[in-house]
């Protein structure tokens, strides 16, 4: 983590040098408060803070949380069944268990469109593990489109790992 | 201290602050193509007023406005043989004989209460006639950027007979970082990059960026909770507020034309994604389409009784259009190829443009909505999030250069073209602001 931060440092000053001698952005006046009560302006107060994701189990095909799908498609492919059916069982033997689903596509095409996308899948999961008998209660989704890609590039080999659902255990 | 050396400096004193300043992409504009015959100008360097005018060169911000439409070709300054400040200290014949149509010049002087005021002429050398601009600007310091934005709509009004759209804004969402660990800003600019605000920062996602009809606020999405949810925020105060989380999806927003309602998509904890209308002062809903596929980027005709989106009902996406009154069923609009998605209407109501897949590119496409002829209008590999200009001649949009993100503007005659690159990390869905009065 430590390195990560020195490197972030390093990064950061590299694209200021760049950057110079540009002006650097105005920042405008400090947030002023926010009806629904969620934190206003333009830094997050709680970036990182991460209180809800657990480790979750990780025996045997349980260590398995990514689920990927073919092109254009949402249909949970032979290879990943038995990585569900896990997860299934797990889940039923453990009902105050919850986890969300994370639905993400490849980055071709419209990005509210592939938010669809991703959700799709994340219902294909959702179902399937319904299916298997996980309660309802015990399941969430999300769709993160093409915003949160797992590989950076263009090409066949990103995008198969970009299409995915992953199965994050929440405590 | 020599300039350079006072560059360093400034330079240094930016790193120094490195903890309060973000890393930041701040665009260049590069223009790529024009129109083949463009009309010559001359736009002589204005009277300034020193030091008021904090070195801002007013007459540089109208030609490089100008060149950006593609429209003119300006004159080089070094060939210039003297600096008329006023239209009657243009001798006609020699510029005319330097090749020019048309020849700027222009002041700016300082008046009482420590404002600029810019005034400019507009001279057609080819008949030696004086064409009236019709107005003197007077603004703070802080805004002659702006007025020099106001001198090129001028210029550009009386000439082409269309106003001028460089005194508006746009927003766009900027990212840095390799995934999964990954930074997002969304910054809002002046129409020509320059002048860019970050107005909110997260590290999870920010998307879909929707500007409200007066210019004022901005419509997104943000994941900052780890799910969607709709935020509207005002752009000079930064004070925000969360309009929309519903279970599951809340994407998509579009603001309707008289500012009172977002048009967005929520998807339910079913994942059925449909589009909605919410009103904003009396969080009332109303469902807009049901259907089992994707319906979603919905985007209002310009008198807000239409709202078309795209959907994939018929196998691929696909864009259909509803009246808001619901009195008829959703109708296809496009039929060319089997990909078109996130329509935006033109301001006259009278093209869409769109995500289209042509030949294995998603490219932006221009759809006459009377013939339902498709037009091509750009020509990369993986174009994205079209965005009309307020006064209709323009598209920006967003495509992708040597792997990142950069956003380009086309006219909306495919002829004329500009890139604005960032300086560092990548840049996407771009939004073109309404006209500020």
């Amino acid at each position: 983590m430590k390195h990560f931060l020195s490197t972030a440092v390093v990064l950061a000053s590299l694209t200021l040098l760049a950057g110079c001698p540009s002006k650097p952005p105005t920042q405008p006046p400090p947030p002023a408060a926010d009806n629904t009560g969620s934190t206003a302006g333009v830094a997050d107060a709680n970036a990182n803070v991460d209180d809800t994701d657990a480790a979750g189990p990780s025996e045997g095909l349980l260590a398995n949380r990514i689920i990927y799908f073919d092109f254009d498609k949402a249909e949970i492919r032979a290879d990943s069944q038995s990585v569900v059916a896990a997860h299934a069982a797990y889940l039923s033997k453990h009902p105050a268990q919850k986890v969300r689903l994370e639905g993400h596509a490849d980055e071709r095409g419209s990005r509210e469109y592939n938010i669809g996308l991703g959700e799709r899948r994340g219902q294909a999961v959702r179902r399937a593990l319904l299916l298997q008998g996980v309660a309802e209660l015990q399941l969430s989704t999300v769709s993160y489109g093409e915003e949160r890609p797992a590989a950076a590039g263009s090409d066949e080999q990103a995008y198969a790992l970009n299409r995915r659902v992953e199965i994050v255990y929440l405590k | 201290m020599s300039v350079r050396m006072k560059k360093l400096a400034s330079c240094l004193l930016v790193l120094a602050s490195l903890a309060a300043a973000p890393a930041f992409a701040q665009l260049k504009l590069t223009i790529t193509s024009g129109v083949t015959d463009p009309i010559p100008i001359a736009v002589v360097p204005f009277a300034r007023a020193v030091p008021a005018d904090g070195g801002i060169d007013v007459a540089a911000i109208v030609q490089r406005d100008l060149e950006s439409s593609g429209r003119f070709k300006a004159m080089a300054r070094t060939d210039m043989i003297n600096t008329p400040t006023t239209a009657a200290e243009v001798e006609a014949a020699a510029w005319k004989q330097m090749r020019n149509d048309y020849v700027v010049v222009g002041r700016v002087s300082a008046v009482p209460g420590g404002q600029l005021a810019v005034e400019a002429e507009l001279v057609n050398v080819l008949n030696g006639q004086m064409l009236p601009l019709n107005k003197r600007w007077t603004v703070v310091p802080a805004n002659l950027r702006n007025a020099a934005h106001r001198v090129a709509d001028a210029v550009y009004e009386r000439i082409i007979g269309q106003r001028g759209a460089f005194a508006t804004r746009i927003a766009y969402v900027s990212v840095d970082g390799q995934p999964p660990k990954q930074r997002y800003q969304l910054i809002v600019a002046d129409a020509d990059g320059e002048n860019p605000h970050v107005i909110l920062e997260r590290d999870r996602p920010l998307m879909s960026p929707a500007w409200s009809p007066d210019g004022k606020m901005l419509a997104y999405v943000s994941f900052e909770s780890k799910t969607s949810a709709v935020y509207v925020q005002d752009v000079a105060t930064t004070q925000r507020s969360r309009v929309s989380a519903r279970a599951g999806i809340n994407g998509a927003p579009t603001w309707s034309p008289d500012g009172r309602k977002l048009a967005l998509t929520l998807g339910g904890s079913g994942g059925n994604l449909d589009v909605y209308l919410l009103d904003l002062a009396t969080q009332q809903l109303k469902r807009l389409t049901d259907d089992p596929g994707i319906d979603t980027e919905a985007s209002f005709s310009p008198d807000g009784a239409t709202v078309y989106f795209t959907s994939d009902r018929s196998g691929s996406p696909q864009v259909y259009r509803v009246p808001v009154t619901l009195a008829e069923r959703p109708k296809r609009v496009t039929f060319t190829g089997t990909y078109n998605a996130r329509p935006r209407v033109s301001p006259d109501g009278k093209q869409l443009a769109v995500l289209t897949l042509d030949g294995g590119s998603y490219r932006i496409g221009l759809q006459d909505l009377a013939s339902g002829t498709m037009t091509v209008l750009s020509k990369g590999q993986q174009d994205e999030s079209p965005s009309f200009a307020p006064n209709g001649a323009m598209v920006i949009l967003a495509g992708r250069q040597g792997g990142r993100g950069v956003l380009q503007t086309v006219s909306i005659d495919g002829q004329t073209s500009a890139r604005l690159n960032a300086d560092a990390g990548e840049v996407r869905e771009p939004v073109w602001g309404p006209f500020l009065p």
